[in-house]
């Protein structure tokens, strides 16, 4: 499973979709996920990763982690994964 | 109806041991939330709080008494002991049978549950102390305070979460006003500062790093605190026969649910709190002058907060003033509200608002009087305290200086 697959398969899960619904210029407002279902997101990732996500709910805008669509969360993640190898 | 005054108060929090150390900290702006000390920190992604430092439970109490006490129930017998010194009050006879406590807390005994937890799970043991059951439930302190004072009346423990000790001390205040009780204790506390109880609230990424700065737009999230603060709520024809001292008179009180939300608050909800304080005490929104906040310094709370405030005073919401001393002390959960209506009696009495700290940028969405940064003079005869948790429950209490 790719990054990617992987993102894709929470996201749905989250947003109660199939994966194939979910595509990479969504973002997670447009699939209908809330602020809790963004923050049960953030630790799906962090635990499928094992990665720490730099994330704090009272500003997710302001956070060093773009969530403005399914891409930049894919990438965002990639990112992460790199840097906390 | 009966009128309810209160006739003692006492406290522990991260700010001072005592009402005395903690207004002059609360007078002076000063912060008491700190780097925490406590086992694992280093798991921690949070690492400051309103903690209690330098507190040793066996300068007080002998071993028996803290096989029995958890951190929280020392904490209500602290304040409890303070609140009932002041009052003069000794519970003997039929004022005992006429007495009781209602306390507010959210955790308990959550620290005994978190160092029990590791001794079976990450240890590895298969028996623990055989008190655990007795020292962790929530009305444990609660049934301390009444055991060690002889308070033989109705006896309990509120939990809603956040908005615990203000729910807690509305029903005292009901329960002296219709007649079941001539005194209750009542107030809240809260020791949740210990690891599980942090890493709990980590996973809900609504702490802040640094610091707790309520209605500033630069506010990055909450700030956990502890302790406690204890009442005597009186009945006022009692307390005018032997002549006690009344620091101020408890004249309103409000619950409302959301129904919404298990965590994001609800203007309206909030909103109908308020008014229905206000409505209770036969209050008009410009004999308001002092609101103590919920005010955590979330983005979520501090402009829904700001926002039904607005609703209920209309233009008299500029001429009142309203701070969060959540800035100084921490969030105490189910003990804040007690320890912020030491900031309401505050205002009433010595006629000093306590400041929001920490305050650094306008928020236009909070764009309200919040004493920032430094206390002030005022005179005010009217203050609401506001409690809004978890759950969406909703508790304020509108207090009156005695004169």
């Amino acid at each position: 499973m790719t990054v990617r697959d992987k993102v894709i398969a929470i996201i749905a899960e989250q947003a109660v979709l199939e994966p194939s619904d979910v595509t990479g210029d969504s973002s997670l407002e447009d699939l209908g996920i809330d602020s809790m279902g963004l923050v049960e997101s953030i630790f799906a990732i962090e635990e499928a990763f094992d990665i720490s996500v730099p994330f704090n709910a009272n500003d997710p805008s302001e956070s060093d982690f773009d969530i403005s669509s399914v891409d930049a969360i894919v990438a965002a993640v990639e990112k992460l994964k790199a840097e906390q190898a | 109806m009966r009128r309810v005054v209160i006739t003692g108060a006492g406290t522990i929090n991260a700010l001072g041991r005592d009402v005395a150390t903690t207004l002059e900290a609360m007078r002076e702006g000063r912060c008491g939330i700190s780097d925490l000390k406590m086992r694992d920190l280093e798991r921690l992604a949070i690492r400051i709080g309103g903690q209690v430092h330098d507190y040793v439970p066996e300068d007080r109490w002998n071993r028996q008494q803290i096989a029995l006490y958890d951190r929280f129930t020392q904490f209500a017998l602290i304040a409890a002991e303070e609140a009932i010194q002041q009052s003069g009050l000794s519970f003997t006879g039929k004022l005992a049978a006429r007495s009781g406590v209602v306390l507010g807390t959210a955790g308990g005994g959550l620290s005994t549950s978190d160092e029990n937890y590791r001794t079976v799970y990450e240890e590895g043991k298969n028996r623990v102390h055989p008190f655990i059951v007795p020292k962790l439930m929530n009305n444990a302190a609660a049934s301390h305070v009444s055991m060690e004072h002889n308070l033989k009346g109705p006896t309990f423990t509120v939990a809603t979460a956040c908005a615990s000790s203000n729910h807690a001390m509305g029903q005292a205040f009901h329960m002296i006003r219709s007649g079941m009780s001539d005194v209750m204790l009542t107030g809240g506390s809260e020791a949740m500062l210990c690891f599980g109880g942090l890493k709990a609230w980590e996973g809900l990424r609504v702490m802040s790093k640094d610091a707790c700065r309520p209605f500033s737009l630069n506010r990055n999230g909450m700030v956990q605190g502890e302790g406690a603060a204890m009442f005597v709520f009186e009945d006022y024809d009692h307390a005018k026969a032997r002549g006690a001292e009344i620091l101020a008179e408890v004249i309103g009180f409000a619950m409302t649910s959301d129904a919404a939300d298990i965590v994001m608050p609800s203007k309206q909800g909030a909103a109908r709190a308020i008014q229905g304080a206000m409505t209770d005490a036969q209050l008009n929104s410009d004999d308001v002058g002092y609101i103590n906040a919920h005010g955590t310094g979330t983005a979520a709370n501090d402009k829904t907060e700001c926002a039904a405030v607005a609703d209920v005073f209309g233009h008299h919401a500029d001429d009142l003033m309203i701070s969060s001393t959540k800035s100084m002390h921490g969030h105490l959960i189910g003990g804040t509200g007690a320890v912020e209506l030491l900031a309401c009696i505050m205002a009433l009495r010595d006629g000093v608002i306590a400041p929001t700290i920490g305050y650094e940028e306008p928020d236009p969405e909070c764009a309200l009087d919040v004493v920032p940064n430094e206390a002030r003079d005022a005179k005010v005869d009217v203050v609401l305290s506001n409690a809004f948790a978890f759950g969406g429950l909703n508790a304020v209490l509108a207090l009156r200086k005695f004169a």
